[in-house]
């Protein structure tokens, strides 16, 4: 096994893997060193920047994405681990040119100031949909409690996500 | 003024932002998401020692390491320090012989890619030599033979102010009530979601261009010049969409300074992105400071005069300090009836990151100060608060007793918003847990001990809406936009002003699509580029709304005016007669001939030639004429009122808020929905620093560089937020409005703890208001002891004798602010 030392030696790393991975519905084939994780993969060479990051150390939410539907910091995923894996990024949500309920609401209601914790609370949110449709605002805080946001004291957010469980609501 | 409402076709809608799409879908590029081709990647080594004499740097190692194209020193740079305030050059970009803190840049690297950039930094060799570390306020003033900058007011003292408005001696000696306080409040960070990161790309043809999350390309840009010894006219610096700022963006940095040279050196653009440890050692945030203040009071609640001393510690360097501590001191007089004000304060310098400006810019500690002490007060002269406060609010249109002026003042109809949306009335000392004359009872315990206690608080503020003055002296427009339009029958409008979340590009397009009967999307906003958009000073003192929005608005009637005369030629009717409407100009009453502004537009531009207008804005001077009389003045204040309803839980300490009711007097909401983001998000911050944020140190270590141990309230800590809206249509503001991104905040901190006391009758004079805090002021109150916990002493400091000058209190505001660059016809 490599030392620490090692592995940062460029000489030593370890070699690049080519991977198949399926993000957003769309296959896709990287080449790349396996302790790449997948934010950096979906930002640096896939060319998906609408994944954000915060602190890279599993703590703030920002680099949300869905795995299978599950919400999954980005930051501690690994890609080699996630072949097959359905992988949707925010870049994801909107289908065939209309966004998604909650883009809408979000954007209705103000829920994004500075937008960069906006995605990775957007497919937490989508989650939390997915599996319960008509969450109180109690369990829409549980859901998001994970994801840090400085700029909107959370308001805006948990009305839009109220809003966009609505109008879902109504549409099924 | 509410009926006015009505003429407005998009002033007072709540509207989406014009960015809120790209930002719903991931399309907004911020600065880390730039990528050009041939890119290198940087980093920078920092020091790990508080304080230290660098002996000697060698980067041989680096520089061989293969992926590594440059490796730059302190030497690399021209030899010229910085910093944003003329008066506070102390900065260097690479420390050449001397480091002040943990976090210091010495070294910058770039490479191939970011991990062998980092590689590279720990191939730098740095021999240090450890120099003793002053920590704390007490420190350094306990320890002038260890200097931490050769210039200031005194050893390790940057700045020290002193300003006396009337007999303030007199005043105290007059009343009939006098509490002496001192109070702390800890230092904490912005905290930014976003990074800070930047691109730089130094042409083949000499010319640099910088892409960064600024508050301030113009600061910058001017900065760089300077820095770099480069013309600034070959320099470009454009602000990339910022991921949350607070005052965290709003200095030139080390890594944008090294990118520039970087990029310089390898021939190649050079992106810096730093860490999430980093962003705590670049910090600028809010300085911890100690208070002492002394206010004298009369039996029914008016203040006859107030005597302030605040101590600043201000960290390793300047930055924004010398404002920093003026505003400790200044903005508190614009609230209440003061007729006589003493204000001293003094930064120190400790090794610890930087302090500067958040959210609120030094005035939420002396306002937690006050509001806490009127708490105080009121509960020994047999009043309510709320309605002493409301007694005292200051006369609108009148000026200070430190000479700011006054315009238009919404804090009553703010408190009496407040106190009956919250029923203040029916709660306020109702649940018993409080203050000494209070029956015991209890909600939810039953005044037991360790029960959960309920209790209520209230408190007012007010803030700026912009500096009357910029950070460098000059006497050109704070804010300028070129406004366009062409036969397309777009528009488009170029300012210099950030968007960091607040709404500014929105406001620049509401503004000119108001006046030109447009929808917001037609008014195409153009980011701020220091070549091709006219200089705005920055996202900061919340001046962007008022100071952007009266240069768009100047622009949009100019615009307006020559279009309107060649429409008025071609229908034959007289230019006054036609409005702007629906994306249509014609005459209300012969509406069917109204043309399409586009066709609108091709005659304007074939009678005038290029429709290009420019609009420009600077405050009314109304500085003081007194030294340091600039710092404080603003167009206009807005005030806010606040009551917090929450339990405390005597077994652990813990604090559980419930409902925030906070009115805010924003002048005019352009956007309401707008405004409510803006209130929410400042509640939001003021709970984090009320309750558990704090950027402490520890063995000259930052004790929590990371988000996980730098608590920050999340959506389980963050309260039901119930924001009401208040409007007094301003005079000095666009369409009236006032600012809503600062103000919000300081009433917050006080209002919490008034309802800490109101709860369970433990006075807390120290923010945050952490578990043990109130855990040992129960203690205290068992042993009969004075239940309260704060400081115990001032430091050991004599002031010079304060600057002298006549109040200014009660005098009438100027009829007439002489504002420059006002057109004839505007209000």
């Amino acid at each position: 096994m490599l030392s620490a030392g090692e592995f940062r030696d460029p000489a030593r790393r370890p070699p690049k893997t080519r991977l198949g991975l399926t993000i957003n519905g769309e296959a896709c084939e990287v080449l790349v060193p396996v302790h790449k994780t997948l934010l950096e993969v979906l930002r640096e060479d896939l060319g998906l920047t609408g994944t954000k990051h915060g602190c890279e150390l599993g703590e703030c939410g920002t680099c949300t994405v869905l795995v299978d539907g599950v919400p999954v910091l980005s930051c501690l995923a690994l890609p080699v681990e996630l072949p097959g894996r359905a992988i949707t990024t925010v870049e994801g949500m909107a289908r065939a040119g209309e966004l998604h309920p909650l883009q809408e609401a979000f954007a209705e209601l103000g829920a994004a100031q500075c937008g960069y914790c906006t995605p990775g609370i957007l497919l937490t949110a989508q989650a939390l949909l997915d599996e319960m449709p008509s969450p109180t605002r109690q369990q829409i805080k549980d859901a998001l409690a994970g994801n840090l946001c400085r700029c909107t004291g959370y308001t805006k957010i948990l009305d839009a996500v109220e809003l966009a469980a609505l109008r879902s609501g109504a549409r099924r | 003024m509410s009926e006015a409402k009505h003429d407005f076709a998009l002033i007072g809608r709540p509207l989406p932002k014009v960015d809120a799409w790209a930002k719903v879908t991931g399309e907004t590029r911020y600065a880390d998401d730039l990528v050009l081709p041939r890119m290198a990647h940087a980093k920078l080594l920092r020091s790990p020692h508080p304080h230290a004499r660098i002996r000697r740097i060698d980067t041989t190692r680096a520089r061989a390491l293969p992926g590594v194209f440059a490796v730059i020193t302190g030497q690399d740079l021209p030899p010229v320090k910085f910093g944003i305030l003329p008066v506070s050059q102390d900065e260097e970009a690479l420390c050449r012989d001397r480091v002040r803190m943990v976090g210091d840049a010495v070294a910058a690297v770039a490479a191939i890619d970011e991990e062998t950039a980092e590689q590279a930094t720990e191939l730098i060799d740095v021999d240090y030599e450890v120099l003793p570390a002053l920590m704390s306020i007490e420190d350094s003033l306990a320890h002038p033979e260890v200097r931490i900058h050769e210039y200031g007011d005194g050893p390790n003292v940057h700045k020290v102010v002193g300003l006396q408005f009337g007999d303030v001696e007199a005043a105290l000696a007059g009343a009939d009530l006098v509490r002496e306080d001192v109070f702390f409040y800890e230092g904490n960070t912005h905290l930014p979601m976003e990074q800070h990161a930047a691109v730089a790309q130094w042409g083949a043809d000499g010319k640099l261009t910088l892409w960064s999350s600024t508050q301030t390309p113009h600061y910058v840009h001017r900065l760089l010049a300077k820095i770099l010894d480069v013309p600034a006219a070959h320099i470009r610096v454009i602000a990339t969409p910022v991921g949350g700022g607070f005052g965290g963006k709003l200095d030139p940095f080390a890594h944008e300074i090294a990118a520039c040279k970087l990029s310089q050196l390898t021939g190649r653009p050079v992106k810096i992105t730093l860490t999430r440890e980093e962003v705590f050692y670049v910090h600028r945030g809010r300085h911890p400071v100690l208070m002492w203040m002394k206010t004298g009071f009369t039996r029914t609640g008016d203040i006859t005069g107030c005597h302030l001393k605040t101590w600043l510690d201000g960290g390793a360097y300047g930055s924004y300090g010398v404002a920093s501590v003026f505003y400790t001191g200044v903005v508190n007089p614009v609230t209440y009836k003061i007729p006589a004000y003493r204000f001293e304060g003094a930064r120190i310098f400790t090794n610890k990151p930087p302090c500067g400006p958040k959210r609120g810019h030094g005035t939420p500690q002396p306002r937690f100060a006050l509001e806490c002490q009127l708490d105080k007060a009121a509960e020994q002269l047999g009043l309510d608060p709320a309605e002493m406060r409301r007694r005292i609010v200051a006369e609108p249109f009148t000026k200070t007793a430190n000479h700011l002026t006054i315009t238009t003042i919404g804090l009553e109809e703010c408190i009496d918003k407040v106190v009956d949306a919250s029923g203040w009335r029916g709660k306020w000392r109702g649940w018993g847990g409080g203050g000494t004359s209070r029956e015991r009872g209890g909600l939810e315990g039953t005044g037991t001990a360790g029960a959960r206690k309920r209790g209520i608080g209230l408190a007012c503020s007010a803030y700026m809406t912009g500096a009357g003055t910029a950070i460098y002296w000059n006497s050109m427009p704070h804010s300028g936009v070129v406004l366009r339009a062409d036969r397309s029958g777009g528009v488009a409008i170029l300012c210099g002003a950030t968007d960091i979340g607040q709404g500014s590009d929105s406001i620049l397009a509401y503004l000119p699509a108001e006046i030109l009967g447009l929808l917001p999307k037609d008014v195409h906003v153009h980011p701020a580029d220091t070549t091709l958009t006219p200089v705005d000073l920055g996202s900061y003192s919340s001046r962007v709304t008022l100071m952007c929005g009266m240069a768009a608005i100047q622009a949009a009637e100019r615009l307006k005016r020559v279009i309107a005369e060649a429409v008025a030629q071609k229908l034959g009717v007289a230019p006054d007669q036609l409005v702007f409407r629906e994306r249509k100009v014609g005459v209300p009453d012969d509406w069917d001939k109204a043309l399409p502004f586009a066709t609108a537009v091709e005659l304007g531009e074939a009678r005038h030639g290029v429709l290009a207008f420019p609009g420009s804005y600077a405050p009314p001077r109304r500085a003081g004429k007194y030294k340091g009389g600039g710092v404080g003045p603003s167009p206009c204040y807005s005030y806010s009122a606040c009551v917090v309803e929450l339990t405390v839980d005597e077994d652990t300490g813990e604090i559980d808020l419930h409902d925030v009711w906070i009115a805010h007097d924003v002048g005019r909401a352009l956007n309401p929905l707008l405004v409510e983001g803006q209130v929410e998000g400042s509640v939001y911050m003021g709970i984090g620093e009320a309750l558990m944020e704090a950027q402490v140190f520890r063995k000259g270590l930052h004790k929590q560089p990371s988000m996980l141990e730098y608590k920050s309230p999340t959506t389980l800590e963050t309260p039901e937020i119930h924001t009401i809206l208040v409007e007094t249509d301003d005079p000095e503001g666009p369409f009236g409005a006032k600012e809503a991104g600062q103000g919000p905040l300081l009433p917050v901190i006080p209002a919490i703890v008034n309802a800490v006391y109101d709860a369970i009758g433990v006075r807390i004079d120290e923010i945050p208001v952490a578990p043990e805090k109130i855990l040992k002021g129960l203690e205290l109150k068992r042993k009969g002891q004075p239940p309260r916990v704060g400081p115990e002493r001032i430091p050991l400091f004599t002031f010079k004798a304060p600057i002298v000058v006549e109040s200014a209190f009660g005098q009438p505001a100027d009829a007439v602010a002489r504002r420059p660059f006002a057109d004839e016809n505007e209000r």
